[in-house]
């Protein structure tokens, strides 16, 4: 019953940088947290970054990285009205992004088997300074880890309305704001990387 | 309706830019092998503030986009240090 | 010209359109009606939340347990708070007025996603819907305070998760109507209006959506980051394991306190609104009173821990954040003083919305002078956690949100319905409210002074005169709220109906019919003068 809009994709796409800056600012409450206990618990958190897999770790950002080029190329596709290609490029974006939470699941496994998760009595004797460095790395990283779900549904839906072209190269702000999304989940995992892997 | 639409990026430029943040990853990777105290952190944290800096001028547009956005998302990033900040005075000076 | 559209268009209140009944309300997106959506659910729980307040001061009438104990104490202040805070104050303005006036008053037809803003209703339903589960699920209603403070709060018995999932979700609602306001206003506004065109209500609404944008997920992850330490032991905030609940306190207030400036930035835009239009003046300083709103709320962000002086914190922290306390104070006065300015040599018109703008500038300057107290550090040992921050923040916010919220009502009661309500009653109404918060809030000061602490069911013989004192203001408080809540019940059937410009507004919206038609505006309108064109 509103009134009837014309489009507007400018609106649309402040709208979507508006809600990065929720997101933003919705991780920044937990780099507070860090901050505080890394400075409280230098050496702590300095020996418990070892027990990370650099490899890993190198390995998921990059995923991350060639996945965030694949979905920027795949708006240069569409515009290029070449739809069989964007939806390759997105295939891929979201084929790497299974693969980093696959990793995810077994770094997280690995640890678990340890007895190393949030809540563990052998977590606990420990020591404070792990017990928090862990709390921290599960808790940042699943929240970060529910992003990428959340990025890959939402990319999911917007590539099946390129296949309907319901999005194509004349209407292609919701495939912009997508990739704005996703590109947001990339650049808080390029910060916890070194944050948790590289502060050895 | 906008500039957006004849303004295509090249598929060229986005491989480059992958390339430089591939290596940037690399490179921080071998540099905090090696043990400086602090500074490892600071070169760290340093390195991954330039890979932002690609993503966001280039994968998110903001190179192109209105100078308002770019804007935004500095105000955005100092507010959160300054939230930092003050919290670690209290902490710093317990 | 608007005189024959008028016979012929229905208003958004006789529209016709795809549903029928209660679905036509339910499932609107018209801007309009969504707000009255949100003022339905903003008023009902306003009257649970003061009918709570009126049984905690019955419960204070008299040391000892007067009607209910201890633990029963505690559940209530907390479901006061809770529900005060987040389903009150916080939507209040920006969800009822907001929605309503703010694309009308800048020459737009709805908002920037219409569907969004049905969306954010909607989660405002459901967020108050968990906080009530929390009240009858599980072992007991929770016991926290509002401020859920660590670590009592993840060891507590109390049913904390579905009251904390509500806050979490009521956050997210208003999150959404900040980016919806701001989205508008940048792409919204009428050809001509520039910025410096735009009147003083939407701008205080801009200012305030940056702060629900920036402020409100903080507490979203504080929020989650208790559940964390509920359900997974994650020992963020729980000493034993290494954590410093010092830190939620931190993070708590680093958003708690910009959500003050959330209830107060808007209520000052509807003040500034009613005083010019019954000043018959445009506003004194229009581009002082803009930069003092962008400064509250930017400044206002980093002064959170004046909550916290007595905790424990660093001197440096302490001196850092009462400097900067005072610092927040400094525009809020400019605009006080602005608002004499207007009304000095301007014509006057005593109607009900004025007489609740006079009657805010003075509750608020209370308010905010006992403010300037708390945040001086030496006074703060002796005050926190007193009657007198009670007192404080009532003033501040009750009186400042709710006395605006209350003249905004009756200064645009006449657009939204296109009736008059009832002038004399609602004074009488108005005075009874004034007098009863005085009375209520008042002593208060003094007990707080002398030492009586808040949130405790009981306290000494010494202080029980000015508790009796106090709770015959609530009665007569919240008689007087009776009374104004009737009378604009019943003005909605017999009041006379009102014209498009009952008052001799300037501003957009008293150009267009009273009730408004569904897409408000005809034409949009061509804007070539600054908003408070009175000569």
């Amino acid at each position: 019953m509103a009134a009837e809009t014309h489009r507007d994709d400018l609106a649309s796409k402040t709208g979507m940088w508006l809600f990065l800056f929720t997101e933003m600012l919705f991780f920044a409450g937990l780099f507070v947290v860090y901050s505080v206990y890394r400075f409280r618990n230098p050496e702590a958190f300095h020996l418990a970054a070892k027990e990370l897999s650099v490899p890993i770790g190198t390995i998921n950002t990059i995923i991350l990285l060639i996945s965030s080029t694949t979905i920027a190329m795949s708006i240069t596709a569409l515009q290029k009205k070449n739809k069989k290609f964007a939806l390759l490029l997105i295939g891929i974006t979201i084929f790497l992004g299974i693969a980093f939470l696959v990793n995810k699941y077994f770094e997280w496994g690995e640890h678990i088997k340890e007895h190393i998760y949030p809540g563990s009595p052998v977590l606990a004797l420990r020591g404070q300074g792990d017990v928090l460095f862990y709390g921290l790395y599960f808790f940042m990283t699943g929240l970060h880890a529910l992003h990428i779900i959340i990025g890959l549904v939402f990319i999911g839906f917007i590539a099946a309305k390129i296949v309907k072209n319901k999005i194509d190269s004349e209407n292609f702000v919701l495939l912009e704001n997508s990739g704005l999304y996703w590109h947001l989940v990339d650049l808080i995992w390029i910060f916890l990387f070194p944050l948790f892997y590289l502060i050895t | 309706m906008e500039n957006e639409k004849n303004h295509i990026i090249p598929y060229r430029t986005f491989l480059l830019v992958l390339i430089c943040l591939i290596s940037l990853t690399l490179i921080s990777v071998s540099v905090t092998q090696i043990s400086l105290g602090t500074l490892t952190v600071a070169i760290a944290l340093l390195i991954a503030v330039i890979k932002s800096s690609f993503v966001l001028r280039v994968f998110m547009h903001l190179k192109f986009e209105n100078k308002i956005f770019s804007f935004a998302v500095i105000a955005v990033f100092l507010i959160i240090a300054l939230v930092i900040f003050i919290t670690l005075l209290d902490y710093l000076y317990r | 010209m608007s005189n024959q559209k008028e016979i012929t268009e229905p208003s958004y209140l006789e529209y016709k359109g795809k549903y029928k009944g209660v679905f036509s309300w339910i499932l609107s997106t018209d801007h309009k009606r969504i707000a009255l959506l949100y003022l339905f659910s903003i008023l009902s729980f306003f009257v649970i939340g003061a009918t709570l307040g009126l049984l905690m001061k019955f419960e204070l009438i008299a040391p000892g347990k007067t009607i209910m104990d201890a633990q029963t104490y505690n559940a209530f202040f907390t479901l006061h708070g809770i529900i005060m805070i987040f389903a009150v104050v916080i939507p209040g303005l920006p969800a009822v007025f907001g929605n309503f006036l703010l694309p009308i008053m800048i020459g737009a037809k709805d908002v920037a996603f219409p569907r969004l803003n049905l969306f954010s209703w909607y989660l405002y339903v459901a967020g108050v819907s968990l906080v009530i589960v929390s009240q009858f699920a599980g072992d007991g209603p929770p016991d926290t305070g509002w401020t859920f403070y660590a670590p009592y709060s993840f060891r507590t018995a109390g049913t904390m998760l579905p009251a904390v999932f509500g806050a979490f979700v009521l956050g997210f609602s208003s999150i959404l109507t900040g980016l919806n306001f701001l989205v508008t206003m940048h792409r919204m506004r009428a050809p001509g209006m520039t910025w410096l065109k735009m009147p003083l209500f939407p701008w205080t609404l801009y200012a305030t959506g940056w702060v629900q944008l920036l402020a409100t997920p903080i507490i979203g992850i504080t929020l989650l980051m208790i559940v964390a330490e509920r359900t997974l032991h994650i020992g963020f905030f729980d000493p034993s394991l290494g954590g410093d609940p010092l830190l939620y306190q931190h993070l708590f207030w680093t958003y708690s306190h910009p959500a003050v400036y959330i209830m107060i930035l808007p209520a000052m835009g509807a003040i500034s609104e009613i005083i010019t239009t019954f000043s018959h003046k445009t506003i004194f300083g229009y581009k002082f009173m803009v930069a003092s709103v962008l400064a509250i709320a930017f400044v206002g962000y980093f002064v959170w821990g004046h909550h916290m002086f007595t905790s424990g914190m660093s001197g440096t922290a302490l001196y850092t954040f009462s400097l900067l306390t005072f610092l927040v104070a400094v525009p809020s006065s400019i605009k006080v003083f602005n608002w004499i300015s207007t009304m000095h040599q301007g014509s006057i018109d005593l109607q009900t919305p004025f007489y609740w703008a006079m009657a805010f500038i003075f509750v608020f300057m209370i308010g905010g002078f006992s403010g300037l107290v708390l945040g001086s550090l030496a006074a703060n040992v002796h005050l926190h956690n007193t009657h007198y921050v009670v007192a404080h923040f009532h003033f501040i916010v009750f009186g400042g949100t709710g006395f605006a919220f209350f003249g905004a009502v009756h200064y645009w009661y006449p657009k939204i319905t296109g009736k008059m309500y009832d002038t004399k009653w609602a004074n009488i109404g108005l005075v009874l409210f004034f007098v009863g918060f005085i009375t209520l809030y008042g002593p208060m000061f003094y007990l707080g002074f002398k030492g009586m602490p808040r949130r405790y069911f009981d306290y000494d013989e010494v202080f029980h005169a000015g508790n009796i004192i106090s709770t015959m203001g609530s009665w007569i408080l919240y008689s007087g709220l009776g009374i104004i809540i009737i009378n604009l019940f019943s003005s909605l059937k017999g009041g006379v109906k009102a014209p498009a410009d009952p008052w001799g507004g300037k501003t957009l919206e008293w150009t267009i019919p009273s009730p408004p038609p569904v897409e408000n505006f005809d034409e949009i309108p061509l804007i070539t003068k600054g908003p408070y064109d009175y000569k």
